[in-house]
């Protein structure tokens, strides 16, 4: 489904004619991510990083792959395959350092995305199963990593999947057995690895497809925008190629720059040292900590340190990492304003600024040690997190008087351009 | 009903955070955590300039060359590097030959097994074996080791925060515990057999001072004067090599990646915002 204005594919070339007839593969990427699709003509950058997600998913699956030919899944050998790899593989350290700084940066053009839908209530009518869709993704991109964490088999590889299938044996009853069905046996080993690397193999295909989804599901309302008004008319799109094929080609590359300096000049910037030690299941690290894109998740999960009765605290914090988030899932039924954007929502603009610093301080307080003052503070800010979400958002839609919308998209763009004859005006900055 | 229960959930979740915030608290201040004797005297390593710092960065041949006599003559007796090869050395300047004959006069020799009988047996390490260890096994490097097993030292550098300055800064590093220390903790003596030394994580290590005299090892003519640091650094910079060999293509890759990508991006710009011009100007 699309607006009825838009562009209709038409091949001229005969072969193209003589593929649309038979499968219409060519037709359904021009109104995928072609000129077909009419866009907003305001998008900002920050709706540029779902394509980036997208490019990070495939440099995943292009060095991973590369990667997985010189692996041995065996806990006798998989740290030294990893290690030959990057010594004696032809260009394997590149495509190691790539697969690697490639999961941070994954995530960090993910959370972007999160935090873009956030602000601008992308999450809201018509568009909840897009956001449902995305936050699937998000769960399935963190199994991936987790699992991809665990592979080279080092210190914090073992550790990490020791501390994070400990998680399930935390359930009361059938925690245990849980765990011990998990990895295969009672402590993480070849068992564990093998499994791990077969999913690690399967998930990002499975990613893939979901992918597929969220842009189906995208294209039936079509994509949000800054205002957070809907389309009107012809008026307010522009044709998603070649106006926002050129913005995500430009896009595209601040983030391989970004994502090569790191990748080349400081490619172990991110890891944890530890993880250049093979795994000993006799030695256990002074500090676990999992990669940092799941920080803030693990200061919530740590964050409990007091039995609640009966339940033990170990327990509180595995649901409230869980529910941290799959409290996501709900949104769309939390937030009940009409108004999309948060820059028309005054109070809802200042909360939400306050929840990013605040899941910035969780981020930080979940790679820190385990020991006071972090831990109490990690208290407030998970306190904090579970209010915003639960209690305040709903209270602000509720109360909040928004700020007056413009009449439409293109009104929006001509008071920000503003009226002149345009021939003799320079493109205005960003 | 979704709100109401979220609300709840959300009392509860916050609620017993700030309940367990305020015991935390209480607890804190009533009873201050004791600071431990590792969280005072611990020290971060010093500061060392390489010529492989930074972005453009590059190994001194003849540094890992003097690095690589110090492993040789000093460290190889109780570490292994299991992760390198011989043949690796030619990175280091050695030639062909010279890395031939740098295996063939290796100290250890290389596990092996008699083709007349089968038996277990040892050979000369040829170009393209891995570094043979000095200990059997763990069993054995720790019997023979005062029960602490010496690490492999291949990938020491990347291993511990700070790699080459943590290694020049531990080598450097020993000396007699202060009197202050004793005096503030009087339990955190040294134990026999365990040496002092504020870079290790926890104060006391196994290793006795492995670089105890200026000329310890001879370095060959028109080099440095074979002192403690300098044997340090270089011994230090040869294990940033062998943790990572690939430095230098990894910083030559990296430069020309940045450039193509610099210009085409700021090409991709100008296209960007040559498609865009018309779509910014007033109806």
């Amino acid at each position: 489904m699309s607006f009825p204005w838009a562009e209709q594919y038409t091949p001229k070339n005969p072969v193209m004619v003589w593929i649309d007839e038979k499968l219409p593969l060519p037709r359904l990427a021009y109104n995928a991510v072609g000129a077909g699709y009419p866009v907003p003509r305001n998008l900002n950058y920050f709706w540029n990083f779902g394509v980036l997600a997208g490019l990070a998913l495939m440099i995943q699956i292009v060095t991973g792959v590369i990667m997985a030919m010189h692996y041995g899944a065996n806990d006798l050998v998989a740290f030294s395959t990893v290690e030959q790899t990057m010594r004696d593989v032809n260009a394997g350290w590149l495509m190691r350092y790539a697969h690697a700084n490639g999961a941070s940066f994954f995530f960090i053009v993910v959370y972007l995305h999160i935090f873009r839908g956030l602000y601008f209530g992308s999450y809201k009518a018509p568009r909840e199963m897009v956001w449902l869709l995305g936050l699937v993704i998000f769960l399935l991109m963190m199994a991936t990593a987790f699992m991809g964490y665990v592979l080279p088999w080092g210190q914090m590889s073992y550790w990490g999947a020791k501390v994070i299938t400990g998680l399930f044996g935390a359930i009361p009853v059938v925690g245990e057995p849980i765990q011990t069905w998990l990895l295969g046996g009672f402590a993480p080993g070849n068992a564990s690895l093998n499994r791990f690397f077969s999913l690690h193999f399967l998930l990002p295909f499975v990613i893939a497809g979901v992918i597929i989804l969220h842009i189906w599901a995208l294209h039936i309302p079509g994509s949000s925008n800054p205002t957070g008004v809907e389309v009107k008319g012809p008026q307010d799109t522009v044709p998603f190629h070649p106006y926002y094929t050129a913005k995500d080609g430009f896009g595209a590359g601040v983030f391989l720059i970004a994502f090569c300096a790191l990748l080349f000049f400081a490619p172990n910037f991110l890891g944890h040292p530890d993880n250049y030690i093979e795994a000993n299941p006799l030695s256990t690290p002074a500090h676990i900590v999992p990669e940092w894109y799941f920080w803030p998740f693990y200061a919530i999960l740590r964050a409990f340190t007091v039995d609640f009765f009966f339940v033990p605290a170990k327990l509180l914090g595995v649901l409230a990492m869980f529910a941290s988030i799959l409290l996501l899932f709900f949104l769309p039924w939390l937030d009940t304003s009409p108004v999309r954007s948060g820059k028309y929502r005054p109070t809802f603009n200042k909360f939400f600024w306050i929840l990013v610093i605040d899941v910035l301080i969780l981020g930080w307080l979940g790679g820190a040690p385990a020991e006071e003052p972090f831990v109490m503070m990690s208290q407030v800010a998970a306190a904090y997190y579970f209010a915003h979400f639960l209690i305040i958002l709903p209270l602000i839609s509720r109360f909040e008087k928004p700020l007056p919308l413009p009449g439409s998209i293109t009104e929006a763009v001509l008071a920000k351009y503003g009226k002149t004859d345009g021939a003799t005006v320079a493109v205005p900055a960003e | 009903m979704v709100r109401i229960g979220a609300f709840l959930v959300g009392l509860f979740f916050a609620g017993w955070l700030f309940i367990s915030f305020l015991i935390g608290a209480v607890a804190y201040v009533s009873e201050p955590p004791v600071p431990t004797v590792e969280h005072e005297f611990h020290k971060t390593p010093k500061h060392v300039a390489y010529s492989f710092d930074g972005p453009l960065g590059h190994y001194d041949k003849q540094q890992l060359q003097r690095g690589f006599q110090v492993f040789k003559e000093v460290c190889s007796a109780c570490h292994s590097l299991k992760f390198v090869a011989f043949r690796d050395l030619e990175a280091l300047g050695y030639n062909e030959a010279e890395v031939k004959a740098i295996a063939k006069q290796w100290a250890i020799k290389t596990p092996s097994v008699d083709p007349a009988t089968g038996e277990a047996s040892t050979r000369e390490p040829v170009p393209s074996d891995y570094f043979p260890k000095p200990f059997a096994n763990n069993v054995a490097a720790a019997a023979a080791n005062n029960n602490a097993i010496p690490p492999d030292l291949s990938l020491m550098t990347k291993a511990r925060h700070h790699g080459s300055a943590y290694v020049y800064s531990l080598l450097t590093g020993y000396q007699a515990q202060p009197a202050e220390l004793l005096k503030k903790f009087p339990d955190a003596k040294t134990p026999e057999g365990l040496h002092y030394n504020p870079y290790f994580a926890n104060l006391n290590l196994a290793m006795a001072p492995p670089l105890s005299a200026d000329g310890q090892v001879t370095y060959g003519p028109g080099q440095p004067k074979p002192t403690v640091d300098q044997m340090a650094q270089d011994v230090a910079a040869f294990l940033t090599w062998t943790a990572e060999p690939k430095l230098e293509n990894r910083h030559r890759a990296g430069l020309a990646t940045l450039i193509f990508l610099l210009i085409a991006t700021g090409l991709a710009y100008m296209s960007y915002q040559n498609i865009w011009a018309d779509k910014r100007k007033a109806a």
